[in-house]
């Protein structure tokens, strides 16, 4: 039986997955900003962050009116849970993009550490994270989730490489401590980022298939 | 009308329970992560009940266990059988021409078609769709059951403790003698359950007891509902999907006279395991 609420439901499945390329679009800008020079890019970012922060309130409201009118029910019940968790996901995904592109502003005042290796692996696998999760909240794909979780691991190891390198530069030449703090400030935001994708593969799994596998180590019997 | 419940007509490998020992934790969340598994005392335990109409056939090999002191919810499409199936319980399709039933019912471990049929329904009262108040006082009411089963106490103590119980003295302690029809539906309704909570039953059976009621009426007999599982074990059947969720603590879904899956209300409206309660729940028919 077709239902009306069918078609609310993907509507706002679309609202978020527009949200989601507004996110994922501002941290590879951010990290562009960075990695190309390209201060104009930074300042797209902070300029875009209303319309992430505008469209939080709107998939809210539609959630909220959802759970409200429909008093949603298994499947749809999970869903909506997830898309309001994915929702806070997605917004402070954009928020970190905005810090990255502030510490690009402050970046780009000064030459140029070293050559950057780290930062644009990091990045990628972060962003592909964000893809990824949200290709497979479409797709209802259990796998693809699992292994975003699996991805985590990897931009935590590249983030702690990359605090290794910028320290012994911190150490080396004192002139470079302003610069190094503000890449390890971008690391620390990728990996985030990295998190936040991990959040939202979480929430996609609860929805496909009913499982809470947040916090593993606890026994939810 | 011919009952045939003897243990020796049970077909032998008859379908498990759907209701596993994981499904009898407790479901207060504080216990269900504290406590270890808990097997919860069963007051009504149901294996391999067939019903039929004539040779219409309305209950299927159904086995379901009853948790003392908890509200189990009977939900389903309209015809599924859950009416029938809790008729059952308290031997109320017996007033139904050509009817029989097969399987066995225990009530805290004794086959009711074994008990005497006027003891049994004392012990296991009913509450219907429609408020079915006799034509006497308010009063009259809930004393029926007291007088007829030869209660030599107090009355008037036990009226009162009965009317509040069912959350109604306070409306109607001025008007005892009033006719029970002078009650808007849901004071008799209330009256109703009163009625049947002054014989003091251990089981009380609810058909969709708030059909016909409003959502501020419906809210009152989902508290007192709520009140009354301290010191009784109850069964509702309801077309109300948010008032089974609120309003219990394990919830059965039935399909053309089949039990299809029985667990912990939370569990069956957020994760159901049978695709056919998902589509069901969600809306997708019935």
């Amino acid at each position: 039986m077709e239902r009306h609420f069918d078609h609310d439901l993907e509507e706002l499945k679309q609202r978020l997955l527009w949200m989601g390329s507004l996110a994922e679009r501002a941290a590879h800008q951010a990290v562009h900003a960075v990695l190309d020079a390209e201060e104009h890019l930074a300042e797209v970012v902070l300029s875009e962050e209303d319309a992430i922060n505008e469209m939080q309130i709107e998939i809210d409201e539609r959630v909220q009116r959802l759970l409200a009118t429909q008093q949603p029910m298994a499947a749809d019940l999970r869903f909506l849970l997830a898309v309001s968790r994915i929702n806070g996901d997605l917004e402070r995904i954009g928020d970190q993009a905005v810090n990255i592109a502030q510490s690009a502003t402050r970046i780009l005042r000064h030459p140029q550490v070293k050559p950057y290796v780290d930062l644009p692996r990091m990045s990628e696998l972060a962003e592909a994270m964000v893809r990824d999760s949200l290709n497979a909240l479409v797709r209802g794909d259990q796998e693809l989730a699992q292994s975003v979780l699996r991805r985590d691991d990897q931009v935590d190891r590249l983030r702690d490489q990359l605090f290794r390198e910028l320290l012994a530069y911190m150490m080396e030449d004192s002139a470079q401590v302003f610069n190094a703090f503000e890449l390890i400030l971008v690391a620390k935001n990728l990996e985030r980022i990295g998190d936040h994708a991990t959040n939202i593969a979480e929430d996609v799994i609860y929805f496909v298939a009913g499982r809470d596998v947040r916090h593993p180590a606890l026994d939810r019997r | 009308m011919e009952i045939a419940a003897t243990k020796d007509k049970i077909v032998s490998g008859a379908p498990q329970s759907a209701l596993s020992v994981k499904a009898f934790r407790d479901p207060v969340p504080m216990e269900k992560t504290t406590s270890p598994t808990i097997e919860h005392k069963l007051r009504l335990t149901i294996s391999n009940l067939n019903f039929y109409y004539g040779a219409k056939q309305a209950v299927f090999a159904l086995s379901l266990k009853i948790p003392t002191n908890r509200v189990t919810a009977l939900i389903g499409p309209s015809g599924c059988g859950k009416s029938t199936f809790l008729r059952t319980l308290n031997r109320m399709n017996e007033t139904i021409r050509n009817t029989r039933v097969e399987g066995e019912v225990l009530l805290d471990g004794q086959d009711i078609h074994s008990l005497d049929v006027v003891g049994l329904r004392r012990r296991v009262g009913m509450v219907f769709q429609r408020p079915n108040p006799f034509p006497k006082s308010i009063y009259d009411n809930v004393a029926y059951g007291l007088r007829i089963n030869g209660y030599k106490g107090r009355l008037d103590d036990l009226v009162e403790h009965s009317l509040r119980r069912a959350a109604l003295w306070d409306e109607v302690k001025d008007y005892l003698k009033k006719s029970a029809f002078a009650l808007s539906g849901g004071q008799q309704q209330r009256l109703c359950i009163a009625r049947a909570l002054a014989v003091d039953p251990e089981v009380l059976l609810l058909d969709e007891p708030c059909s016909a009621l409003d959502p501020v009426t419906t809210a009152k007999i989902e508290e007192l509902m709520f009140q009354l599982k301290d010191s009784c074990t109850m069964a509702i059947v309801t077309h109300n999907m948010q008032q089974a969720a609120r309003a219990s603590d394990f919830t059965a879904f039935m399909l053309d006279g089949h039990l299809i899956e029985h667990s912990e209300t939370s569990k069956l409206f957020t994760t159901p395991t049978d695709p056919r309660t998902e589509a069901y729940i969600t809306g997708r028919f019935g």
